[in-house]
């Protein structure tokens, strides 16, 4: 092996120290190098722009087997978006992982030696991981969005980007599910296995929705419009929901979830054995 | 420069690290010996900022490690359990580390040459084997080219010609006058890599010396095998001066409390003949032993079961030389 005679090791000490904008570069570098998250993004990204332009072919192909109401029915703009749970779904289990990973494996201690601090890593992992999120899922929902309204002209039930609504759940879709990778970060923080932190994703997105309907109905329609999957999907729809607030009074109420989530997760972090 | 003070650590009920004291002092290798569970790796978190001691402090160069601004470029660690994520190439792994301290990727690459890895850094960690990885995280540990680099168990899963090359890695960081602290649970190890020695069992300090005052201690007891065609006689003179004989299922003799130059001098005198004359290594088991005894009359006042000198027949872990 190369090295069995004394190491000689440069000298350079500039003592430049542990800034936040290193440790961003630092998670850039970590979530490009997995290829687990590579896929996991890609995945959410074809969700997002491939299933909305599929919905619509398949709309489009039975068209005359529709009956008039059903055509009426087509929503062209949620139809067009109609990837947005599977992506959603697809950043959050990566957002736990984002995580999870670091402690099913150990990294985390060596990201916790170069960054004692800990809080600048998951700032750092929070905010690499909504950014890249955020952008990818702007370009997939316009993608999806406009190859679908291309699709639906053929039978003349596409809409413009200047369509009531369209702009808003386009771009709705994509904070709501860069929010929910954002939530899911955290909670990989507070549960550190991935199993567990999956678990509670899906617990409170499609389990506790469930629970809350088989509660008397003037108590489920009161608890509804706070449950973090009603928050979360106005915003992310063109059609109002019954029973739920407006789409960003929803939404801010969703950030509000999620900054929760996020400060029990900084405070579990920082006082942890890691 | 590690500075350890009253160091503690307590797992709900269950004691780790016990008012610790000791100082790891630059241009030396010190070794930090203990049997497995003995608290070694618990105290390197400790140091390490990884977990937060239940009371007392641990310093590198004065400061608490969550306090230093550039951890990488004054502390080296290698820790025992995983530290790396298998899906990452060992390459970006170290590159991921360099980039939260604005370390350039000349230096990545330099520290992948010192180790050895050229030929394997840009595959991922999953298909290391236990010997590659443990190159990964010495490299890891020299990245920032500490003045102190912490070691837990660097021997683990390397081959002798690996562990020649990290013995002779660190006697030359030390020689640079760096602060080199390593662990093992075993001794030979430390005889031949250590200068100086922190030895502690069941979480409390043993010994804080140098390697030879503490192999002569550990040495002092131990035993004799010894074969001869008159066992029976031999083992009556052997018992008139103090020692003590086990008789072993070949017919040999274990002599205890005499040492190989008393035994054959004995038989010497009565004209008795000896076919083997062989002094035993000392296993860490009796070293701890013979160590460990002193403290408990020495600690007898402690209240019960808090005694370093407690049974330490589990911890040896049947590491034997």
């Amino acid at each position: 092996m190369s090295a069995t005679a004394s190491p000689e090791l440069p000298r350079e000490r500039a003592l430049q120290g542990v800034t936040l904008p290193r440790v961003i570069r630092s998670e850039w570098t970590k979530l490009w190098t997995l290829r687990s998250t590579r896929w996991s993004l890609f995945l959410a990204f074809v969700a997002q722009a491939g299933l909305g332009p599929l919905i619509a072919l398949i709309e489009m192909s039975r068209w005359s087997q529709l009956s008039l109401q059903q055509r009426f029915t087509i929503n062209p703009i949620d139809h067009s978006l109609g990837g947005w749970h599977l992506a959603q779904l697809a950043v959050a289990i990566l957002g736990v992982m984002t995580m999870t990973g670091e402690y099913h494996t150990g990294m985390i201690r060596s990201s916790f030696m170069a960054a004692p601090k800990r809080l600048p890593v998951l700032w750092a992992k929070l905010l690499v991981f909504s950014a890249v999120t955020l952008v990818l899922m702007v370009v997939a929902a316009f993608i999806g969005f406009l190859g679908a309204q291309a699709i639906f002209a053929e039978h003349h039930v596409n809409v413009a980007l200047g369509a009531p609504h369209a702009l808003r759940a386009i771009f709705g879709v994509a904070l709501v599910i860069t929010a929910t990778g954002a939530m899911c970060v955290a909670l990989g923080t507070i549960v550190r296995r991935t199993a567990g932190g999956i678990a509670l994703f899906v617990g409170v997105f499609f389990v506790l929705p469930g629970l809350v309907d088989i509660l008397p109905s003037a108590t489920a329609n009161a608890l509804q419009p706070y449950l973090p999957s009603t928050a979360s999907t106005g915003l992310a729809q063109a059609l109002a929901q019954p029973n739920s607030f407006t789409p960003w009074g929803g939404f801010a109420l969703f950030c509000g979830y999620t900054a929760a989530v996020t400060v029990i997760a900084a405070v579990l972090l920082k006082r942890r054995d890691a | 420069m590690i500075e350890v003070r009253g160091l503690t650590k307590h797992y709900g009920d269950r004691i780790a690290v016990e008012d610790l004291t000791f100082t790891v002092e630059p241009g030396f290798v010190t070794g930090f010996l203990g049997p497995n569970g003995a608290g070694k790796s618990t105290t390197m978190r400790l140091i390490l900022g990884l977990d937060r001691p239940t009371r007392g402090t641990a310093t590198v160069n004065g400061r608490a490690y969550q306090d230093l601004s550039a951890p990488l470029r004054e502390v080296g660690a290698l820790l025992e359990a995983r530290a790396v994520h298998t899906g990452r190439s060992g390459y970006n792994h170290l590159l991921a580390l360099a980039q939260t301290h604005g370390i350039p990727r000349r230096r990545v690459d330099e520290v992948v040459a010192l180790v050895g890895l050229e030929s394997v850094a840009r595959k991922r960690v999953g298909g290391f084997s236990l010997g590659m990885g443990q190159r990964l995280g010495v490299a890891a540990a020299l990245l920032g080219d500490p003045a102190t680099v912490v070691l837990d168990e660097p021997a683990n899963g390397l081959d002798p010609e690996g562990i020649r090359w990290i013995r002779n890695l660190l006697k030359g960081l030390a020689a640079e006058g760096r602060t080199v602290f390593l662990s093992s649970h075993l001794m030979s190890e430390m005889e031949q890599t250590a200068d100086r020695l922190i030895v502690i069992g069941r979480g409390r300090l043993v010994a804080d010396t140098d390697v030879a005052s503490f192999v002569a201690q550990a040495s002092a007891g131990a035993p004799v095998r010894v074969r001869s065609p008159a066992a029976d006689a031999l083992a009556g003179v052997l018992g008139g001066i103090g020692g003590r004989c086990e008789q072993l299922e070949d017919g040999a003799l274990k002599v205890f409390g005499l040492s190989a130059e008393q035994v054959g001098d004995a038989a010497a005198a009565q004209g008795i003949a000896l076919h083997e004359l062989t002094p035993l290594q000392v296993t860490l088991e009796d070293a701890f032993m013979s160590i460990t005894k002193d403290l408990v009359e020495y600690h007898e006042s402690l209240p019960e079961g808090e005694q370093p000198g407690v049974p330490l027949a589990t911890l040896a872990d049947g590491e034997q030389q």
